[in-house]
């Protein structure tokens, strides 16, 4: 489970959807895997406003990975532009403007969709029930008096 | 032919053998990748987006939402969670090393997300399980509901759901449709190929609040074969005032809205309205 999915994922339970504490849900004994990925700087730039940035800084601190920067970044900072010639030119003379994922970016996506949780459990901060994580597959199914 | 989902809980019809069968399938490969792509023109995506994919199985429409917009993506590549009751499907997804989020999770217990996750979801060849209650605990009508309200909640305002499913019958048909309505979504149906043995259904939905505003007339103008069943029509019925506080018709629609907020309802029955004789 990549740690994008645990900064929009709630518990289950019933009688937790009205309590705040139900998210984040909260990584136990977990197994970490760099999973690479293709940088999607569109997507980052759309997901950006939507995520919860203290919660993500608190859960790469639970996971023991280095910290957040104290506020989100803004979407212009995850572009930079660089002097170059397109890849298309052979003669490496028509040097352009290209607008290219800065390092911020490129750290972001390594959090967010490279990061993911192998194993483990992620445990509800409101009722304490905990969702085993194997092969990287949370298994959210619920006894039927949770529901 | 005999249906799947009559028979058995889909977690045990798609077993390993099944899952494997199902996946391996060139002709059911085809199928499922035409319905996705038809899914996807409705969702009208233009710029890499969070979708869900439920009952996503071993991932054959996840595949095309991670490629880009060259290799015929609208608006790809997309990211994608995907979940499935079947850890057998699932197992296949992760064999397949597909590239969106994989969760084992049941649609009739809701959908685990914050308020406003997702930009769309997708949902090819699933609800139609929905309908049947796997034990005698449950109904298919909360089933139904609890997906829907859960769906709605976790999309953003202005998003759009497609669900291609099998209904049985036009009972079914109606029976999810207006589940969804219920929840909040406007809601029609599209059918391709109606009345053939290839008929396809999908359940175009959209969340108001954007550019949208929920209007799903809007989404489905000028498509064949399309019924719209706007909630806004409902409410404008409403307005006409034929009907009377108190009466048979104002007490169902009371505890239809009661039982959305949560709250327990009486079961409706034959005395449900009724006017009482006055007892001394
Ligand atoms: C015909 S397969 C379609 C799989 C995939 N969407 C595709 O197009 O290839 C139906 C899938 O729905 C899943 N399913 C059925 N009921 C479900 C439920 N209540 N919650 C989640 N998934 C469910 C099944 O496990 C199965 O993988
Ligand atoms: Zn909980």
């Amino acid at each position: 489970m990549k740690l994008l999915t645990l900064n929009f994922l709630t518990c289950a339970v019933k009688t937790c959807k009205t309590s705040a504490s139900s998210f984040p849900l909260h990584p136990r004994d977990s197994e970490l895997e760099i999973v690479e990925a293709e940088i999607n700087v569109q997507f980052l730039q759309n997901i950006l406003p939507r995520l919860m940035w203290e919660e993500l800084g608190g859960l790469v601190n639970e996971l023991g990975l280095p910290s957040l920067p104290p506020t989100a970044p803004l979407p212009s900072a995850l572009v930079e532009s660089k002097l170059q010639a397109p890849e298309s030119d052979t003669t490496g003379l028509n040097i352009e403007k290209l607008e290219v994922p800065s390092q911020v970016a490129r750290d972001l996506h390594r959090v967010l969709l490279e990061t993911c949780i192998m194993s483990g459990g992620l445990v509800c901060g409101n009722c304490g029930h905990e969702y085993k994580v194997l092969e990287g597959v949370a298994n959210f199914l619920l006894p039927a008096h949770l529901v | 032919m005999s249906r799947p989902e009559d028979n058995l809980p889909p977690d045990l019809f798609y077993n390993d053998t099944e899952s494997h069968k199902y996946t391996t399938s060139s002709r059911i490969q085809k199928i499922q990748s035409s319905m996705t792509y038809r899914a996807l023109s409705l969702l009208h995506l233009t710029s890499p987006s969070l979708i869900l994919d439920i009952g996503c199985g071993s991932g054959l429409s996840g595949e095309i939402l991670s490629n880009s917009a060259s290799e015929g993506t609208p608006g790809g590549p997309h990211i994608w969670i995907g979940f499935d009751i079947s850890s057998s499907m699932l197992g296949i997804a992760i064999e397949k090393e597909v590239e969106g989020d994989l969760m084992l999770a049941d649609a009739g217990q809701g959908v685990p997300f914050r308020p406003g996750t997702f930009d769309a979801a997708i949902s090819i060849s699933a609800i139609q399980w929905l309908c049947n209650a796997e034990t005698s605990e449950e109904s298919a009508a909360g089933r139904l509901s609890r997906f829907f309200n859960g769906l709605y909640a976790s999309l953003r305002r202005g998003a759009r759901a497609v669900c291609q499913f099998y209904p049985k019958n036009e009972q079914q048909k109606t029976m999810v449709s207006s589940a969804a309505v219920r929840a909040g979504f406007g809601a029609g149906l599209l059918e391709d190929d109606p009345g053939t043995k290839n008929a396809k259904t999908y359940l175009v939905l959209t969340v108001g609040g954007g550019d949208l505003d929920g209007d799903i007339t809007g989404v489905v103008k000028g498509m064949e074969g399309v019924d719209v069943m706007d909630q806004r029509r409902r409410t404008k019925d409403r307005k006409r005032g034929e009907e009377t506080k108190g009466s048979k018709k104002w007490i169902m629609r009371k505890k239809e809205q009661m039982e959305r907020k949560g709250k327990v309802v009486k079961a409706n029955s034959k005395y449900t309205g009724r006017k009482r004789r006055v007892a001394f």
